[in-house]
């Protein structure tokens, strides 16, 4: 389960190749959830990028002490640490984006993107390639969180964050929102597409 | 005829391997076999000839379902007639809903043939004929008030999403037309719900007049006026406020999505249909047998918590798209269930779900679409479990 590279792709493979969202499938849970507006969009990605970073260098470092047999615990204690931290961080700074993403900022302890990084790469890596891990991670989590929400927040608010984008001549001459934008199918249907995209340009990405 | 045929074999060359129009061969093959019958024949293997084939049978399907649109023309026009008080006789409100709903027909076929057509080009594949039948539905099953723009969308993401990415016609596991309508409901309840949408309200190229809601009247169709019924008392009436019989809603003077409000028209359909073995009898009878008991038990426990369960099970199956959905929906062969004891499951499940939801959840008036989406996505299992029957009793049978 271990792998081992170098800093470089460490960093950049998570962005397209190895995407936790669109070539794993990780954490579509929360792009479900989060992505009906474009702001808490990018707070989640942020978020989960920082939890990702800070858990990997910690479980890096712990990794030669951790017991076998008790380590999915000690994972979790971790990122439930970290996660509180975020937690008490929104709430005092950014309070609006916290009261829109609610629960599942708690829920980024559950997310499978965590514990697959922390498992695969930061038990068998040292500090550095596994922030770099870590934060690579995070990033290519948080661009498709970014662009499923720009695409439904466009499509199903006409606006983009919280400003007015579709002109109000549009209305005038008819057009109207698509409430399906808002609601969750929607977003597992623009992730197929942005998947479809991605694998008709990554041909070592397609099955026979 | 012969000049047709001439004018195809003169300008085949082009299209042929090598020639300068290549590109476009699946748009020249699908002509020519829309026109003629192929006479080309299998080289290998054995098969059975019949003339029966799918263009043939979307041909009789598209058939079946022109007493709907006919009827749905005049009623367009007899509702128009009746809201706006202009005096039309019986051709000038056929001629008022062949105007209204012609837009809504073309921008169907043009936007899903579009895609149908680009898709068989790029994929060097023939043209399938299935939108044949789905152009003619979608605007069918739609609020005649529907804007244009909106059918566009919904076509197209019905088109692509439910079956080009499976694989093209018959490939399909749900019903396209359904997700159209169903696509368009819940991405812009606004249009296809309420009491302003199923009766048009505007004269079109001179013809009917303007509908005035203004004094409190309501175009809503029975069904949306018993799902907002409060107390007792239930009368159902039409838009200028005179009562409704059940044989208004027999004949489809009612308001009402474009093609779905006539029984009778539906069932001159369904007869084609059954006639010409396109459409399984089967599952009509048991989707039908499904509505009648669900719609007798609900009636049996009528509360005024859920007003639609006022509705005696005649009721039920005459209003709303409950026999339209038997008729034309349910039985579409590609997403139905195969198996013989698979296809009574099936139909009597429709049944059921589309009077229960309609009754006991007050929030979709009707539940006919989304009880047949439901069983689609249900079929393939139904059909695997009737088979692993099949195979377990037989088994046994031979232990014995």
């Amino acid at each position: 389960m271990a792998e081992k590279i170098n800093n470089r792709s460490a960093l950049l493979n998570p962005f397209s190749k190895e995407n936790p969202v669109i070539v794993q499938i990780l954490g579509i849970c929360s792009v479900l959830a989060v992505t009906a507006k474009l702001e808490p969009a990018i707070v989640m990605g942020i978020s989960v990028t920082a939890v990702l970073a800070f858990s990997n260098v910690i479980i890096s470092l712990l990794r030669n002490t951790i017991p076998t047999n008790i380590r999915i615990i000690v994972q979790l204690v971790v990122v439930a640490g970290l996660v509180v931290i975020v937690d008490q961080l929104l709430k005092a700074f950014a309070y609006d984006a916290s009261k829109q993403l609610s629960v599942f900022i708690g829920l980024i302890i559950t997310n499978c993107i965590l514990m697959g990084r922390l498992e695969a790469f930061a038990m068998a890596n040292k500090p550095w390639p596994s922030f770099l891990d870590g934060v690579g991670n995070g990033i290519g989590y948080g661009i498709i969180l970014v662009i499923v929400g720009f695409i439904r927040e466009l499509f199903g608010s006409g606006t983009l964050l919280g400003y007015q984008v579709i002109p109000q001549a549009a209305y005038e001459a008819g057009y109207v929102n698509n409430g399906l934008m808002i609601l969750p199918p929607m977003a597992l249907i623009v992730v197929a597409c942005i998947i479809w995209v991605h694998r008709s340009g990554n041909k070592e990405l397609q099955e026979n | 005829m012969k000049g047709l045929r001439k004018y195809l074999d003169r300008v085949k060359p082009n299209f042929e391997k090598g020639g300068k129009l290549h590109a476009f061969r699946s748009v020249f093959d699908g002509m020519e076999t829309f026109l003629f019958t192929p006479n080309t024949t299998s080289t290998s293997g054995t098969h059975i000839h019949d003339n029966f084939d799918s263009k043939r049978l979307m041909i009789i399907v598209v058939l079946a379902l022109m007493p709907c649109l006919l009827m749905g023309m005049y009623n367009a026009g007899y509702q128009n007639a009746l809201g706006s008080g202009v005096s039309m006789s019986i051709w000038e409100m056929m001629l008022y809903g062949f105007m209204a709903v012609l837009p809504r027909i073309v921008v169907t076929y043009v936007v899903g043939l579009g895609i149908e057509f680009v898709v068989a080009q790029w994929r060097g594949e023939e043209i399938q004929e299935g939108f044949l039948v789905t152009g003619i539905l979608i605007p069918l099953i739609c609020p005649i008030e529907t804007p244009l723009w909106m059918i566009a969308i919904a076509t197209a993401f019905s088109v692509i999403f439910v079956k080009e990415v499976f694989g093209g016609t018959g490939y399909n596991i749900f019903n396209v037309a359904l997700v159209a309508r169903a696509f368009l409901f819940f991405a812009y309840p606004a249009q296809m719900s309420g009491d302003k949408v199923f009766i048009p309200s505007n004269p079109i190229l001179g013809v009917g007049g303007t509908v005035n809601y203004a004094d409190g009247v309501s175009g809503a169709t029975p069904l949306g006026q018993i799902a907002t019924h409060t107390d007792g008392g239930l009368t159902l009436h039409n838009i200028v406020g005179d009562p409704l019989t059940l044989w208004d809603a027999f004949i489809g003077l009612i308001p009402g999505s474009f093609g779905e409000t006539s029984f009778l028209a539906i069932m001159i359909g369904a007869v084609i249909l059954l006639a010409t073995g396109v459409a399984s009898w089967r599952i009509m009878l048991s989707v039908f047998a499904g509505g009648l008991l669900m719609g007798w038990i609900a009636n049996s426990f009528a509360t005024l918590t859920y007003p639609a369960t006022f509705l005696t099970p005649v009721e039920q199956v005459l209003y709303g798209g409950f026999a339209f959905a038997a008729v034309f929906m349910a039985t579409d062969p590609v997403t139905a269930a195969r198996t013989t004891p698979g296809k009574y499951i099936y139909g009597f499940l429709i049944g059921v779900i589309a009077v229960l939801i309609r009754t006991y959840n007050n929030g979709y008036p009707e539940g006919a679409m989304l009880a047949v989406l439901l069983m689609n996505a249900f079929s393939p299992l139904i059909d695997y479990c009737v088979v692993e029957a099949n195979i377990s009793r037989r088994r046994n049978r031979q232990r014995v």
